[in-house]
């Protein structure tokens, strides 16, 4: 028996009012700890994406079921990691963790325990009450990353987090975002401009194009997990990232 | 970076040439016109020889300051709250909010003694008129500029509208709501006075500073009426000094305006 896919698209569509189609007809099946990304030119729909699989924005047409549900009922099992870090900075580290929590009502000393749990997971349990300001970016994104794990969420939708931080740290955070998955088994969807990235995280890359957005290609990438530091040296790791680069620059020149 | 001793030396520096130079044009000027500009000494005089009166109406000055000044807080925090929730609100009231900031309070003033009667009660309200617009305008704006990428975290989160407002555009809104606060703690003492040279009376508690201003000014008492004026400068700081702190103590944890910045 198959499991029950815990994230299908079926067909869906998307445009804003009278606007150009921004999705057409896609469809997706995730199974429970797939970690699928999402790459493709900027305009190709693919936070749009994330954000309907959310249920952030309604959707045109078609069907979004999560673990059976709609993205509304399933609000629960959701999380979601902005571009931004969007931490509150009037909170401490802890705080800013806790604010889901809050938000729901957990009572304040499991909140704290939950707190302590996903700091020390993202490395920062020393840091519990400094003020955002106070960090740097790599680590504003790992307390993003625990506020979202705070829920202990089954599907994680991850808008291109590390879009913005310097190689060196983005290597070191995907290497973290794995190692906690090896403790947590979320269903991750994860958009990145980053070929290296997607090839690293996930066992599936979804190549989409754009005008109107759509998957153009599923690339299954075969890499057992745990990935290390010796997965980028490999050389089947380099060819796929070729290939899949090989992928997007046919269809970012059929755009241009 | 000026060291800890430059920053206090400096400016006592200035105060003393200032002073040196405020001495330098009394003695330059003829004899007959040295009334004009008292110099720092007899102005000291005048303070210590009034003492008990400078002490009384600083004191009532204070009170209508501090009266208006608190009503305008309360008040406008309220108004604001409301002003924020719609576009709409914002839009039927604020040519009326600016009308109210129009209001030349040298016209006003004498129509609300008729009104109210002279004494505290109109003073209050002319400090109140002055201090409000500055406050509303700022928490107002405050509590609309919340980051859109916060709001949507709100929403993913499935806030309740209540918690959107106490948990984020509230505080997202201290920063304004100190900008508006700084502007009204310093015009309030303004505001009392202007409000007692209007309304003041001698009437019971011998009048604030507005109105002893009056009163030196028509027995031309000079040193006493700079004395006033050195008076007034003191509660301005003070009020000033007050409202600064309680900013510090809210933001410098999280707020960039507190930064430390070494250069």
């Amino acid at each position: 028996m198959a499991a029950t896919p815990s994230v299908e698209l079926l067909d869906v569509t998307k445009r804003y009012g009278d606007g150009p189609v921004v999705l057409h007809r896609v469809s997706i099946a995730a199974q429970p700890g797939d970690f699928v990304s999402l790459i493709g030119p900027s305009g190709c729909g693919k936070s749009t994406l994330l954000r309907l699989i959310a249920g952030l924005s309604p959707l045109s047409d078609g069907h979004i079921a999560v673990g059976g549900q709609t993205p509304e009922q399933a609000a629960a099992d959701l999380a979601f990691v902005f571009q931004e870090p969007t931490l509150l900075p009037w909170l401490t580290v802890q705080k800013n963790v806790g604010l889901p929590q809050k938000l729901r009502g957990v009572a304040p000393t499991q909140r704290r325990a939950t707190c302590r749990r996903v700091l020390e997971l993202v490395r920062l349990g020393d840091r519990g009450d400094a003020y955002p300001r106070q960090l740097s970016g790599g680590q504003k994104m790992r307390v993003s990353i625990a506020r979202a794990l705070s829920l202990s969420p089954k599907i994680l939708l991850l808008d291109e987090p590390f879009g913005a931080l310097d190689e060196m740290t983005r290597e070191h955070l995907n290497e973290e975002l794995l190692a906690i998955r090896q403790q947590e088994a979320w269903t991750a969807f994860f958009v990145t401009h980053s070929v290296a990235e997607a090839v690293f995280l996930s066992n599936r890359i979804l190549v989409m194009a754009a005008n109107p957005g759509r998957i153009h290609t599923e690339v299954a990438v075969p890499f057992a997990y745990p990935r290390t530091e010796a997965t980028r040296l490999s050389r089947e790791y380099r060819d796929l990232v070729a290939e899949v680069s090989r992928i997007l620059r046919s269809v970012e020149s059929a755009v241009a | 970076m000026p060291s800890r001793a430059l920053k206090i030396l400096l400016p006592t520096v200035t105060g003393v040439l200032f002073v040196l130079a405020w001495y330098a044009i009394h003695y330059s000027m003829a004899e007959e016109m040295r009334f004009l500009l008292p110099t720092p000494g007899d102005i000291i005089l005048a303070l210590r020889d009034n003492a008990e009166s400078f002490a009384q109406a600083a004191r009532n000055t204070a009170t209508g300051a501090l009266l208006g000044f608190g009503c305008a807080v309360v008040i406008s925090a309220g108004f604001a709250l409301t002003l924020s929730l719609s576009p709409l609100v914002r839009i039927s009231l604020y040519p009326y909010l600016m009308m109210l900031q129009m209001i030349p309070i040298i016209i006003f003033a004498p129509i609300l003694v008729l009104w109210v009667g002279p004494g505290i009660k109109s003073v209050v309200i002319i400090t109140f008129l002055i201090c409000f617009f500055p406050l509303v305008v700022n928490t107002t704006q405050g509590l609309i500029s919340t980051d859109r990428n916060l709001l949507e975290l709100f929403r993913m989160y499935r806030a309740s509208r209540l918690q959107e407002i106490f948990r984020l555009r509230v505080p997202a809104a201290l920063p304004y709501f100190f900008t508006g606060l700084r502007i009204a703690a310093t015009v309030a003492p303004i505001g009392a006075l202007v409000g007692e040279t209007f309304a003041g009376s001698s009437a019971g508690d011998g009048g604030g500073l507005g109105f002893q201003a009056i009163i030196y000014s028509s027995q031309a008492k000079y040193p006493a009426l700079f004395a006033t004026a050195a008076v007034t400068c003191v509660l301005g700081f003070v009020f000033a000094a007050v409202v600064l702190t309680l900013s510090w103590l809210t933001l410098h944890q999280w707020h960039d305006s507190y930064e430390r910045t070494d250069t």
